[in-house]
């Protein structure tokens, strides 16, 4: 602009220059854009959205079908000879102090540690959903004594306590037990997340409209509140999954987890820490398979954490 | 303050009577002999069992055992061990060993933990904090005893730089692979939580108000975002203590340093029950009174908190 | 400014050097789809010790601008072009080391939202210390608190030596405020950027903040850049007017001449939306004729401000409601309001303090059927409670509330959903008052589907009809909220609250949140509808100057009891109660004259 308005004097500008535009005017060329479809479009354009997918669907096809990947038994074929020996043509990661195949192990181990965490993460959050979204979204007294609830089955370390359930339990050591054992003192962190979120929610102005049209507070919460508070869960319940799978490991590895005889990642993990200085094979590759499930999962939530929050996305 | 701190204290006090009922719930109130099914496939001697029966107060109804037992743990009785020595005398010979491997974790977790998640958040999508984000998310995925044999592996057996087990009196030197690997684990949950608090903060008004009043950088990261971002990372830091306490039982176990951990560590592994739930207790204890100085500490922090209107 | 001495001065003294110089700035913000430019070569001279406001809607490019002159433009922000010579300096090439020493010293800054701009941890004290100190006017601790406490004093606040060592929390907005004003003044900048210094606090709380720093900059002898969206405030404030418009200059100059001449369509359009001085304007006019004479006025809309004239948006509504009230029957009242109490229990109160808060203290009034009645009042007033307990969203501690002649306490279940349908309510919150998870056509359906209206075709059909009743295009049925705009969001609530065809519509702060000219739009489509469909309006609102162009009757309202009621006109001609006349005083624009 070359025409210095000196303030002083009244400039007005070519009305060509700054043409003027409806006020408010609709954009309907716009894509479709909500919460969910804009988390999608965030994710899919990600890598790491893809690679943690991948790990993922290759886990669970693998804990499916395991034949698919080997056709050697994992326990009965072993034998003492091949103790700790390491990898031949057919036996490509060597064999464990038994002599078992380390790499059918691992294949056939996959389904345990898949199951426990799958089972720990309904668990915890059916019961993180219904406790949290009770307490937030009724308040009072309800709030009060499933928090207090919530407070004390969270001040007990969820593995610390699964130790003694499985030590009293000793007799029962199952995926089924082991995962209640988990479960039972994993689900408050779900349902403080959930619970401050709804908290969050309940004061928005259409919580209030709907209460204004006359839909049941059933309603309220089912309809417009737990939609609108679950992403922040969906994203706790993605990383616990790995979590979980960790937590079964360690019990595993300190012996008051899955019997000798369940072949799980951490059962072998347990087994060949005796041998690190002589066949530390048995006990990386059962350690790699486990982490980078693990970091499959965690990656994935850190992802979808990512794509709904905005607040994240702005911020890359 | 007076005022917070007293109400903080009230409010520990269902939390206290809670999980410890819990715990004795899940032993004791089962069907059955709770001690035999303690013992597992192993048969106690009937001595023992009888001792730890009159101990346990099994032959009074179970609400009345419960605050027995809770008595007991008021005055310092947590039980008898297996060996016959009471959990007490153990608590005291171990505690130190055990304080010290936790300081010098703690210490190594948030000097490193705050000041990478502090320089990541400052160089936001840089190659350090790129670099960064990665490490710190393979360290959170990897089982805390993977990350132990790992470390005894190459720096105790391949390199030779340390011993793979800790000595009798465990020196500060043979604890410093235990404490790094010990603060692996809460670590890089910290860098990550911290950067985010960090680039957080660096967003808010009052950041922008503090460069308008003509203060350098210098001053501003450390006074107004480092001072900020510090009180989601505290409150933080006490919840994860719990995964420090488990971290600490394998971490011991593995790297054998005497501590508590490691006697808890024993006892799970050699299935003697009641003397693990014993330590269970105290670590829950510990995790308590933990968390309830955090929230002190969070009340120093956070003069909103401190000063209720 | 109202002074008249003062307009001629920088003319008196000009062989002066301006003070600040800005040529063809251009700003532009990194996206991930490429440069996107905020600032379009703007151009502005700020002489020393002058007043200059910029105006403009948000997303103007108005605070970009300010931003940019000290270097703290958020986040990708860039200076892609263009000169900022102050002091005859150029800004634009300093390094930041440099930088440092100009922000605080030479210019200070006084932000937008006195909640968000002090730091939390830290006490008051430290904070104003800490720019002393950065800013080198005092050393030594003793030196630096006593300067610290002369700042706070100055600023307004009396007991400043005792509230050193308090919490930003501890301190009311307008107190927070003054403490950010003295902070931005307590190096004697030769400028000060002041970026809506006030748009966060009540109104009559502004009024005050703004005289304070009016007196201080004039005694200090500081050049003030002032940013706000309100016009009528920037004329009265400011000797000097720049009016932006999509990262450009649209208009500049002498704040009387563009208020009383706007040359420009998008400042006719501000000037013709902006609610200060619409009733300003009514006001004078009404004063003038000494009847009631809106309709004299003889105010043609030109075609650039259709659909935006306030003026004209008043003069429909007053054709619509022939009987002026007073005169002839009464209409039936459609609420009545008797002795409605609500009183707080609040927790966690140390004893002997009060432990409840009365929100509400007897409130009565009555609103005639097919007029409007405004409920005004400050935060805390409890207007919205009263609003609320109206709803039935909260239940009265006592008191009676009737609509249409039927006590509404006793009302359950079916009656209860009869009650919701003749009464439905459009909050403030654009971005708050819809659900993000369902579109646009559930939403504005969701009341016909909860009533049990017609079937999914009839239900259909209505919501398309209600579209079309607020203007927005049909195909909107199957989108989603956060593809819309803030007034476009506000339209779908207000057809979610038409849809059962109620009678009484409850605006809470229903237009507050919005730009000027969507507001002005939204207060047409308002008025419109209620001529159309005869609705009866209970407005709450914090602006008098809205209800100036909207209400039939006022209620002003203050700490949770109604201090005056009357007709507008009685309340704008002659207000009784000495809260209404500050209220009134505190709309902006009290000391320009305007032509008609």
């Amino acid at each position: 602009m070359s025409n210095n308005p000196n303030t002083s004097t009244h400039y007005v500008a070519p009305l060509e220059e700054t043409p003027l535009v409806a006020i408010d005017a609709v954009n309907v060329g716009e894509r479709k854009s909500n919460l969910w479809i804009d988390a999608w479009r965030d994710m899919r354009r990600r890598p790491m959205f893809w690679i943690s997918a991948a790990i993922i669907l290759l886990v669970l096809i693998v804990a499916f079908f395991p034949t698919l990947f080997t056709q050697v038994p994992p326990n009965d074929d072993c034998q003492l000879s091949n103790s700790n020996g390491g990898p031949t043509g057919e036996h490509i990661l060597g064999f464990t102090k038994q002599g078992c195949d380390v790499f059918s192990r691992l294949i056939h181990g996959t389904s345990t540690s898949l199951s426990v965490g799958l089972i720990v993460t309904v668990l915890t959050t059916v019961l993180g959903i219904l406790f949290g979204a009770f307490a937030g979204f009724y308040g009072g007294w309800l709030d009060s004594v499933l928090s207090r609830a919530g407070d004390i089955f969270f001040s007990i370390p969820y593995i610390l306590a699964a130790v003694v359930i499985m030590s009293v339990f000793s007799a029962y050591r199952n995926v089924f037990v082991i995962s209640l054992a988990i479960g039972i003192f994993a689900w408050p962190a779900t349902a403080r997340v959930l619970r401050a979120e709804i908290l969050r929610v309940k004061q928005s102005d259409y919580v209030m409209a709907a209460r204004a049209l006359g839909v049941s507070n059933f309603k309220i919460l089912l309809r417009h509140v737990l939609p609108n508070s679950i992403a922040p869960v969906i994203v706790v319940t993605t990383i616990s999954l790995g979590a979980a799978i960790v937590a079964e490991a360690t019990l595993s590895f300190l012996g008051v987890g899955l019997p000798n005889s369940t072949m799980s990642w951490g059962n072998d993990i347990s087994a060949a820490q005796i041998d690190l200085r002589t066949a530390p094979q048995t006990l990386i590759y059962p350690s790699l398979a486990l982490s980078i499930t693990v970091l499959a999962f965690i990656m994935m939530g850190e992802v979808i954490r990512d794509a709904l929050d905005p607040k994240a996305r702005a911020q890359r | 303050m007076a005022g917070y701190i007293l109400r903080r204290l009230l409010q520990a006090v269902p939390v206290l009577l809670g999980t410890t009922f819990l715990i004795y719930f899940m032993v004791f109130a089962m069907p059955g002999d709770p001690l035999l099914a303690l013992f597992g496939d192993k048969a106690p001697d009937p001595a023992l069992l009888e001792r730890l029966r009159e101990q346990y107060h099994l032959d009074q109804p179970f609400i009345v055992q419960y605050f027995l037992y809770l008595g007991g743990i008021f005055h310092g009785d947590f039980g008898t061990s297996f060996s016959g020595e009471p959990v007490s005398a153990i608590l005291v010979r171990t505690f130190p060993v055990t304080i010290r491997l936790a300081i010098m974790a703690l210490i190594i977790e948030f000097v490193g933990g705050v000041l990478i998640g502090l320089i990541s958040g400052l160089r936001k999508g840089k190659l350090f904090d790129a670099s960064a984000l990665v490490v710190s998310l393979i360290f959170i995925s990897l089982p805390i005893f993977v990350i132990a044999f790992v470390a005894q592996f190459v720096f105790g057996i391949q390199l030779g730089w340390v011993k793979t087990t800790v000595s009798a009196g465990a020196p500060i030197q043979d604890l410093i692979l235990p404490a790094f690997v010990l603060a692996s684990i809460t670590f890089a949950q910290l860098i990550r939580l911290t950067r985010a608090s960090v680039i957080e903060t660096e967003q808010l008004d009052f950041v922008r108000t503090a460069y308008s009043k003509g203060l350098s950088r210098r001053r501003i990261i450390p006074v107004h975002i480092l001072r900020n971002s510090l009180i989601p990372v505290v409150t933080y830091a006490a919840t994860d203590f719990g995964v420090l306490l488990v971290g600490a039982t394998v971490t011991e176990g593995i790297f054998n340093v005497p501590g508590v951990g490691r006697t808890l560590y024993q006892a799970i592994v050699q299935g003697q029950g009641p003397t693990v739930v014993s330590f269970v207790t105290v670590m829950v204890l510990i995790y308590l009174v933990v968390n309830l100085v955090v929230d002190l500490l969070y009340g120093l922090l956070d003069p909103r908190i401190r000063y209720v209107k | 400014m109202s002074d008249p001495t003062r307009e001629n001065l920088p003319q008196g003294a000009g062989a002066q050097e301006p003070l600040l110089e800005i040529k063809d700035l251009q700003v532009g913000f990194q996206t991930t789809g490429g440069m996107v430019t905020a600032v379009r070569g703007v151009d502005i001279t700020l002489m020393p010790g002058q007043t200059l406001a910029i105006v403009g809607e948000s997303g103007s490019g108005k605070s970009t601008t300010a931003a940019a002159i000290i270097n703290l433009l958020p986040g990708s922000g860039r200076i892609t072009g263009g000169s900022i010579r102050f002091n005859g300096e150029e800004l634009t090439k300093y390094s930041p080391r440099q930088m440092e020493e100009i922000r605080g010293r030479q210019i200070g800054f006084v932000p937008q939202d006195p909640m968000s701009n002090l730091n939390p941890v830290w006490s008051v004290g430290f904070q104003v210390e800490e720019t002393i100190r950065a800013n080198g006017i005092a050393s030594g601790r003793k030196a630096v608190r006593e300067h610290a406490v002369q700042v706070l004093r100055e600023a307004g606040l009396q007991d400043a030596d005792k509230r050193l060592k308090q919490f930003p929390h501890q301190f009311s907005g307008g107190m927070r405020q003054r403490v950010l004003i003295g902070i931005g003044l307590s190096s004697r900048p030769k400028l000060l950027i002041a970026d809506e210094p006030t748009s966060a606090l009540d109104v009559t709380v502004q009024r005050r903040i703004l005289d304070h720093l009016e007196t201080l900059t004039r005694d200090i002898g500081t050049a003030v850049l002032f940013i706000t969206h309100d016009l009528g405030l920037a004329a009265e404030r400011a000797e000097q007017l720049v009016v932006m418009y999509k990262g450009k200059i649209v208009e500049s100059g002498p704040s009387k001449e563009i208020l009383e001449n706007p040359q420009h369509p998008y400042t006719q359009r501000l000037v013709a939306a902006a609610p200060s001085l619409a009733s300003r304007r009514i006001q004078s006019a009404t004063a003038e004729t000494a009847h009631h004479a809106l309709g004299d006025l003889e105010y043609a809309p030109t075609k650039v401000t259709e659909g935006l004239d306030l003026i004209a948006a008043a003069e429909q509504r007053l054709e619509h409601i022939p009987a002026p009230a007073g005169d002839g029957p009464r209409r039936p009242d459609a609420i009545v309001v008797k002795d409605l109490t609500k009183i707080y229990k609040l927790r966690g109160q140390k004893k002997g303090a009060a432990n409840t808060i009365t929100a509400s203290d007897k409130v009565s009034f009555a609103v005639e059927k097919g007029t409007t009645t405004a409920l005004v009042g400050e935060s805390g007033s409890g207007k919205s409670t009263v609003a609320k307990m109206i709803l039935r969203l909260e239940d009265p501690t006592s008191g009676a509330i009737m609509i249409d002649g039927v006590d509404v306490a006793p009302l359950k279940g079916k009656g209860l959903l009869d009650l919701r349908r003749r009464m439905q309510p459009v909050f403030q919150d654009p971005y708050g008052s819809l659900n993000p998870l369902r579109n646009i056509g559930n939403t504005i359906g969701e009341p016909l589907q909860i009533h049990g209206v017609g079937d999914r075709t009839a239900r259909r059909d209505r919501v398309l009809e209600l579209l079309d009743q607020v203007a927005l295009p049909q195909t909107l049925i199957t989108r989603y909220p956060s593809e819309l705009s803030g007034g476009q969001r506000q339209r779908v609530a207000i057809a979610r609250a038409l849809a059962l065809k109620p009678d009484i519509v409850v605006l809470d702060e229903a237009v507050s949140a919005l730009d000027v000219l969507v507001q002005a739009q939204i207060l047409k489509l308002l008025a419109d509808l209620q001529s159309e469909l005869e609705l009866t309006y209970l407005f709450i609102t914090h602006d008098l100057a809205v209800v100036r162009v909207i209400a039939d009757n006022v209620c002003v309202m203050q700490q949770g009891r109604i201090v005056e009621a009357a007709t507008t006109d009685q309340v704008f001609d002659s207000p009784q109660e000495q809260y209404t006349k500050e209220l009134l005083n505190a709309i902006p624009g009290a000391g320009i004259t305007l032509g008609v």
